[in-house]
């Protein structure tokens, strides 16, 4: 019986970057740069090689960054190489995260014909004087435009990007976004609260620091996030993210649950084979480690061997995944389902009982 | 050494007002005399604890034997006796001038004459010795001696015209002052035929030779191998060792006889069994009276101390213990609060004693402790007629059981600049003082006497005292008794729980202020919780006064996607780590510092 596996792959490149993003992401690469880092991507893939046999692929996202930025071609590529080295499922769930300043409609067609069916757009907001406040590339016009050429391509699973409590926004402004998009009428929506990040250009700005709304504001929004959604059928299934029925996020939905999942790219995280890791975020570096990797495979160096080295090189932050951490973990991403933890789900995920373990604290 | 020759003995003592150079004086002194020679001197060699070498005040009685050779070819023994300066030690400082027949009083050149300059003149006036000025500080730029002199005289009323100039810091005329006590300070009167008598003035504990007590011989005389008695406790030893004071050492001898000041050591486990001010007399052969003026060592301020791990209880009773050896009045007694579990209630003299019982658990044992709040002794009147003494205000009865309750009331005297006046007495009347007179010393400096509860003393007030004069107030207070008051306890409720180590005694009318404040500063040290912790003052169950620490929701709510994960993994370990050094009350984690912070309401305002 083959496992379950999603694969996430990390596109460190945007047009601008926003004044909130604590993603790891660079403006101003060059094409050439794009396709180096592409080319080693599937060096990347290639290498896991050995174990994927064992495995059968069910979700598949591309983030970043931007990755919508990138030419389709690249995109296609990746795709190709990871249908090469393992089987994905006929029913994956293929998504990428696309930027509206990025897209025209001829890509979006393209994407469909690559077998991706799931969009996630980030719009932020419909206010257009909080998105120059926060850097974005596009206003809501444009935004609009994007999300109707998605559905002309085809796309029936889309997902949109909101956000609170941003510097100058008032109640009523992300109301008003929040009704715009259920008119659009997306499959899912995810809204979180502005989260000021150290280092961060929005974390050096004292002014726009002192326009992020108090809290008192921050909790109505999210009250209101609630209200004005579930009046327009979206369920919300995590603490910040909103469905119709049957249209949750599958890929994320592995991260709530322990489930084993393989992130390329630099800064990209893992859960694999019982450890978590994550991936080092100089660009060259990786891009480095990987070309040579990639000359060793042609001269046909034993892919075990390849792995471990190549895992010494670009892996940080190891983590070996004992019981009392998976349990711990299991309370507290799944805990974020609104549908919470079962007890048969915890048996069966960890070995243990969770009654046993966590019962006085859930008692308390 | 067969019977001294009293005459050529001089017991005295140095009295001042903090750091008008005391202890210097005393280094000066030991080092003329050439006890020791000045390369063996340390700074200030009398005060030989740590502690009392940081805050510059000596907390233990001192005496130290010295040779003088003097100006008319004779040899003199000086024996000095050092005293606290402190005024929660005011009985520790009486027993000790009782050892002497004269005093030197320092009074600072540039300072002139302060509030305890004053106090502990006339309290060695009132044991009858005999006083003379030194005016110290002289090679101050601000120094004036001759209006210094003329305070002495106007303010005091003894005479100053050839008191010594001195500069005990750099060693000027140090001679004079020597010459001085050879010829103002009377010899001891004491018959060394009759039977033993002597006064018990301090004791140490030493783990060798078992408590040893440091006495002062009026009559007879005393060697090894003779019986003692102690005449407030009838305890009966076998003196083991005889001896005097060298600078910070025993120097024992055959024999030590009237007018002499020294020590013995008769294997006594416990310093209870040698109380400051007590009499020793011969066992076979005894006096008929003990000497006036012995008085039990009453504490005066109260707290609760409690290991801040329930796990080193043990410890802290071991410490304590020890303390206890060497200060007989440090109480303890053990007690149990819901909040904090397993501790003590301990009784201090005041609090600068509190603050060093505090920090030697912390520093010398290493105790990691929580204090509650400091409170006063309240006498409790109850309705059937008893009455009895409340050192723990969870101890306090049902209010309907209470006819009603006293509070102790001091005497305060408080010297201030005049530009101040307005400011202290302002001050002094938030304080629930009553006025009590007001003398100007000269044009710019006032003594102003108010009556003052001793609970609105112990606190802050001397801090408050000291900004509101820019530094320039000082002063001294003497218990005055006890007065009939309008008390009430106020409890504190964190998230709905009372939570006993939190609540005191405090007079109805500052109830409200003071719960009010108190939720203020809790509000600032509990941490955010998942849900909301409303902070509560209360009397008898009636709400006074309310803060809430509002939940924290934000950060549980942000985005936990594949990288956050380890993130949040590291986040919850420092959490971990942050819970180890929380109490739980209920379901709120209170820091430590919470309970310490809620000791210190300053008068910001």
């Amino acid at each position: 019986m083959k496992k379950d596996l999603s694969i996430y792959i990390h596109i460190p490149f945007c047009l601008h970057k926003c004044v909130y993003c604590d993603f790891l992401s660079f403006a101003g690469r060059s094409i050439s740069d794009q396709v180096r880092y592409v080319s080693a991507i599937n060096n990347e893939i290639r290498l896991y090689k050995p174990f994927a046999s064992r495995y059968l692929v069910k979700t598949i996202y591309f983030g970043g960054g931007t990755p919508s930025l990138i030419d389709e071609s690249l995109i296609e590529s990746m795709l190709e190489t990871i249908r090469d080295t393992f089987e994905v499922d006929r029913f994956a769930e293929i998504t990428i995260e696309a930027n509206p300043g990025t897209l025209k409609y001829a890509d979006l067609l393209q994407y469909r014909e690559f077998g991706i069916n799931r969009l996630s757009i980030g719009m932020q907001t419909a206010d257009d004087e909080l998105l120059k406040k926060l850097g974005r590339i596009h206003d809501f016009e444009g935004f609009e435009k994007c999300f109707q050429d998605a559905r002309r391509a085809g796309f029936e699973n889309i997902s949109v990007d909101l956000m609170s409590g941003i510097p100058g926004q008032a109640i009523h402004s992300y109301v008003d976004t929040l009704t715009r998009v259920t008119e659009l009428n997306p499959e899912h929506i995810s809204s979180y609260s502005l989260q000021v990040e150290e280092g961060t250009p929005l974390a050096n700005n004292a002014e726009l620091l002192s326009e992020i709304p108090d809290e008192s504001i921050d909790r109505e929004m999210y009250a209101m996030t609630k209200r004005v959604l579930s009046a327009s059928g979206y369920e919300r299934y995590e603490f910040s993210n909103y469905a119709k029925p049957g249209y949750e996020s599958r890929h994320n939905h592995v991260y709530w649950t322990g489930g084993e999942y393989i992130g390329l790219g630099t800064s990209a995280a893992s859960l694999f084979k019982g450890e978590r890791f994550t991936n080092i975020r100089d660009v060259e570096e990786y891009m480095q480690v990987l070309t040579e990797a990639g000359d060793e495979i042609s001269n046909g160096t034993s892919p075990e061997l390849l792995y471990e080295a190549a895992a010494k090189q670009l892996r940080t932050d190891i983590t070996v995944m004992y019981v009392n951490n998976r349990m711990e973990e299991f309370m507290f991403l799944g805990l974020r389902l609104i549908k919470g933890v079962s007890r048969a789900d915890f048996r069966s995920g960890v070995g243990n009982d969770l009654a046993s373990v966590f019962g006085p604290v859930v008692n308390k | 050494m067969s019977h001294l020759d009293q005459s050529k003995i001089r017991n005295f003592c140095i009295v001042a007002h903090i750091d008008h150079g005391k202890s210097t004086l005393a280094d000066r002194i030991i080092e003329k005399t050439g006890t020791l020679t000045e390369r063996e001197m340390k700074a200030q060699v009398l005060d030989n604890m740590d502690i009392e070498r940081e805050r510059g005040i000596t907390i233990k009685s001192q005496a130290v034997r010295i040779i003088y050779n003097a100006k008319d070819g004779e040899e003199y023994i000086f024996n000095l006796i050092d005293t606290p300066g402190h005024v929660d030690f005011n009985y520790e400082v009486s027993r000790s001038l009782a050892c002497c027949e004269g005093a030197i009083l320092i009074v600072d050149a540039s300072q002139g004459v302060e509030a305890q300059t004053l106090a502990n003149c006339y309290l060695a006036i009132d044991h009858n010795l005999e006083v003379f000025p030194v005016i110290n500080k002289i090679d101050l730029p601000s120094a004036d001696p001759d209006r210094v002199k003329k305070e002495v005289e106007d303010v005091i009323g003894i005479p100053a015209e050839d008191a010594p100039l001195i500069s005990a810091k750099n060693g000027i005329n140090i001679e004079d002052v020597l010459e001085k006590i050879v010829t103002d300070v009377p010899a001891p009167t004491g018959d060394p035929e009759a039977p033993f008598k002597a006064l018990i003035f301090d004791s140490i504990y030493d783990s060798y030779k078992g408590v040893i007590i440091f006495v002062r011989v009026f009559d007879g005389n005393i060697r090894k191998g003779s019986r003692i008695k102690m005449f407030q406790t009838g305890t009966e030893v076998d003196v083991v060792e005889v001896g005097f004071f060298g600078a910070g050492q025993f120097i024992p001898c055959d024999e030590i006889s009237a007018g002499m000041v020294g020590y013995i050591t008769a294997s006594l486990k416990d310093v209870r069994e040698t109380k400051v001010g007590d009499t020793v007399t011969d066992a076979e052969n005894p006096c008929s009276e003990a000497l006036p003026g012995y008085k039990e060592a009453k504490p005066m301020v109260y707290c609760g101390i409690y290991p801040a791990d329930g796990a080193h209880y043990q410890n802290l009773k071991d410490s304590l213990e020890k303390l206890q050896l060497n200060d007989a009045a440090l109480s303890y007694e053990p007690e149990t609060s819901q909040a904090l579990g397993f501790g003590f209630r301990c009784g201090f003299l005041g609090l600068l004693h509190l603050e060093v019982i505090e920090e030697r658990l912390e520093r010398e044992f290493g105790l990691d402790i929580i204090t509650t709040a400091p409170g006063v002794v309240y006498k409790v009147h109850k309705t059937d007629g008893t009455c009895f003494d409340l050192t723990n205000p969870s101890n306090l009865p049902d209010p309907s059981e209470i006819e009603y309750m006293e509070e102790p009331v001091v005497e305060a005297e408080i010297m201030v600049t005049s530009e101040f006046t307005g400011a202290i007495m302002k001050l002094c009347q938030e304080r629930r003082g009553v006025y009590k007179s007001m003398e100007y010393m000269e044009e710019n400096r006032v003594i102003l006497k108010y009556d003052m509860p001793l609970n609105e003393i112990i606190y802050d007030f001397f801090d408050a005292l000291k900004s509101r004069s820019r530094g320039y107030a000082s002063f001294d207070y003497e218990l005055k008794g006890y007065e009939r008051s309008k008390l009430v306890k106020l409890d504190i409720l964190i998230n709905r729980e009372s939570v006993d180590a939190l609540s005191f005694i405090v007079f109805a009318d500052s109830a409200y202020d003071r719960g009010r404040r108190m939720c203020e500063k809790l509000k600032k040290e509990i941490p955010r919780h998942l849900f909301e912790v409303p902070i509560q003052a209360a009397i008898g169950g009636k709400v006074i006064a309310r803060e809430t620490v509002k939940a924290l929701r934000k950060d549980v709510l942000a985005k936990c996607y594949g990288g956050d994960i380890s993130r949040k993994r590291k986040l919850l370990e420092k959490q971990k780590e942050g819970k180890k050094k929380m109490r739980e009350i209920g379901s709120v984690e209170v820091p430590q510092s919470a309970f310490l912070a809620v000791l210190k309401l300053d008068d910001e305002d």
